[in-house]
């Protein structure tokens, strides 16, 4: 054990009440699953509503001239172009071009600030890093008083509408402040699942409140961070520190999306000749989708190697996908490995498991598109 | 009449004449979570002691099981394979993963009472 004393969330005495099993995660102590276990809290949230407290991660206001502006000196997205009301993924860069976190940056409508999420992990060394990169332009004022919670699943509408009327009219990727169960919050159409969801910022002291008021609703059960990794993992979405991190750029990453059109040409992030290098003439390794051929986990460090032996790269995030009832995995391998259908060999306890690159996500996005994104 | 004894990595042996059945505790499912994957050993096989003999991984992680005792392996649940997930459901009876036939009795006759495997698990 660990003499660190671990922090907790706003909503630390509902996860005992609910009889979660608590593990330290990045200095706190978060719920890992609750009763129901990880495989039913990964169906449920697929088939009907999953509630995640996501408080752990780092909210954040950017204030200044023009935030959005400075910020794309360190990150490669289209941010100065993203409309009131609008959500945008974005990359913090180093400047070698590595990947120092990902974020959620959202535009509030009539609101000069710039709204900020990023992983819980990287909260501190973020907030530092953008106040000392961008001084003098952007001031970073952390929300460490407010708690996040994550409603996912295909009934998440449903549900948030019968709390917040009107709600359900947002599209995916689309924000705004709104009074859910009484309570004054930011909501957004986003997670981290792969579903059609929402991520609501409230009030710490209203944590608590609007929890309970979701979890009345028999379509929402709760969800630990079990289940969160293998629905995201599912999704093909990247675990910071794991998928990505400072040794990975943009490029490699597959991660290309991200850079906006307009950033590709006039560029001005960090390292940006040699990300856009690699997105136009492509990169020595490539981040990808790996499915097993028999039911065995290949899990983070498994060894990828060709059909020769020879390595040829590692799994980042390796797991069982609940949704599939089969193994799946995510690494990154030698580009001229990278097409879907590549057979590759995984080293898992010193034997060679078949198995073949893969499309992602492994399952179907089911996001709440609008009809003009 | 089988006899039944635990160790403390979490397995149970039950022995039944010179053959025992070897399975992972309820109390080891608990802490595992789900099982999503099984790897039992082929029969035939000859384990020592503390060997590695076969694999158990959750949804969270994966686990080895060791011999609790010396042995030659005379069946393997190979049900787990299609369904490691009734090492959940009935982790002392459908869920067992292999049988062995014992080298040494002695070495059964070690291992912990049901009795001494609570107290044991209680401190865990």
């Amino acid at each position: 054990m660990t003499t660190e004393t671990l922090l907790r969330t706003p909503l630390y005495a509902l996860h005992v009440e609910l009889g979660a099993k608590l593990v330290p995660f990045a200095g706190y102590e978060m719920p890992v699953q609750y009763p129901a276990g990880v495989l039913k809290e990964h169906l449920h949230t697929r088939e009907k509503a999953g509630l995640f407290d996501v408080s752990h991660m780092g909210q954040a206001f950017l204030s200044g001239t023009d935030p959005a502006r400075s910020l794309e000196k360190l990150a490669p997205s289209d941010f100065t172009g993203l409309k009131e009301g609008r959500q945008r993924y974005g990359l913090l860069l180093n400047d070698e071009g590595g990947i120092k976190d990902d974020f959620m940056l959202s535009r509030l409508a009539g609101e000069a600030a710039l709204y900020l999420v990023v992983n819980a992990s990287m909260k501190d060394s973020d907030f530092a890093y953008i106040a000392k990169r961008l001084a003098g332009e952007v001031t970073v004022e952390p929300r460490p008083d407010r708690a996040l919670l994550a409603l996912q699943g295909p009934s998440a509408g449903a549900v948030l509408e019968k709390l917040s009327p009107g709600i359900d009219a947002l599209s995916f990727m689309q924000v705004r402040r709104a009074t859910v169960a009484g309570v004054e919050a930011i909501v957004s159409r986003t997670g981290y699942t792969g579903e059609d969801g929402f991520e609501i910022s409230i009030a710490g002291e209203d944590a608590e409140k609007l929890a309970r008021a979701l979890l009345a609703d028999p379509e929402v059960m709760p969800i630990g961070l079990g289940a969160r990794d293998s629905l995201r993992l599912e999704a093909g979405l990247c675990l910071y520190g794991h998928d990505i991190d400072e040794s990975t750029d943009p490029a490699e990453a597959n991660l290309v999306w991200a850079i906006g059109k307009r950033r590709k040409l006039e560029k001005g992030f960090p390292a940006a000749d040699k990300i856009m290098a690699g997105v136009l003439n492509g990169t020595a390794r490539k981040r990808v989708g790996i499915r097993p051929e028999g039911r065995a986990p290949a899990r983070e460090g498994t060894e990828i190697a060709d059909k020769s032996g020879r390595v040829i790269g590692q799994i980042t995030s390796g797991g069982f996908g609940p949704s599939l009832n089969a193994p799946i995995a995510m690494g990154y391998v030698e580009a001229a490995f990278a097409a879907d259908g590549t057979e590759i060999d995984l080293i898992v306890r010193g034997k060679a498991l078949p198995a073949r690159i893969a499309p992602m996500p492994f399952v179907p996005n089911r996001y709440k598109r609008g009809t003009a994104l | 009449m089988s006899e039944t004894r635990y160790t403390d990595q979490h397995e149970w042996i039950s022995l039944e004449g010179d053959e025992a059945t070897v399975g992972i505790t309820r109390f080891a499912t608990e802490q595992l979570g789900d099982v999503v994957f099984v790897d039992v050993p082929e029969v035939g096989k000859s384990f020592a002691k503390g060997a590695e003999a076969a694999v158990v991984e959750s949804v969270k992680a994966a686990s080895e099981v060791y011999a609790p005792v010396a042995g030659t392996v005379t069946a393997g649940n190979y049900a787990l394979g299609d369904d490691p997930s009734l090492v959940n459901a009935d982790p002392e009876g459908a869920g067992w993963f292999f049988k062995l036939k014992l080298a040494n009795k002695a070495e059964f006759d070690a291992l912990m009472t049901k009795e001494s495997y609570q107290e044991f698990a209680k401190g865990h």
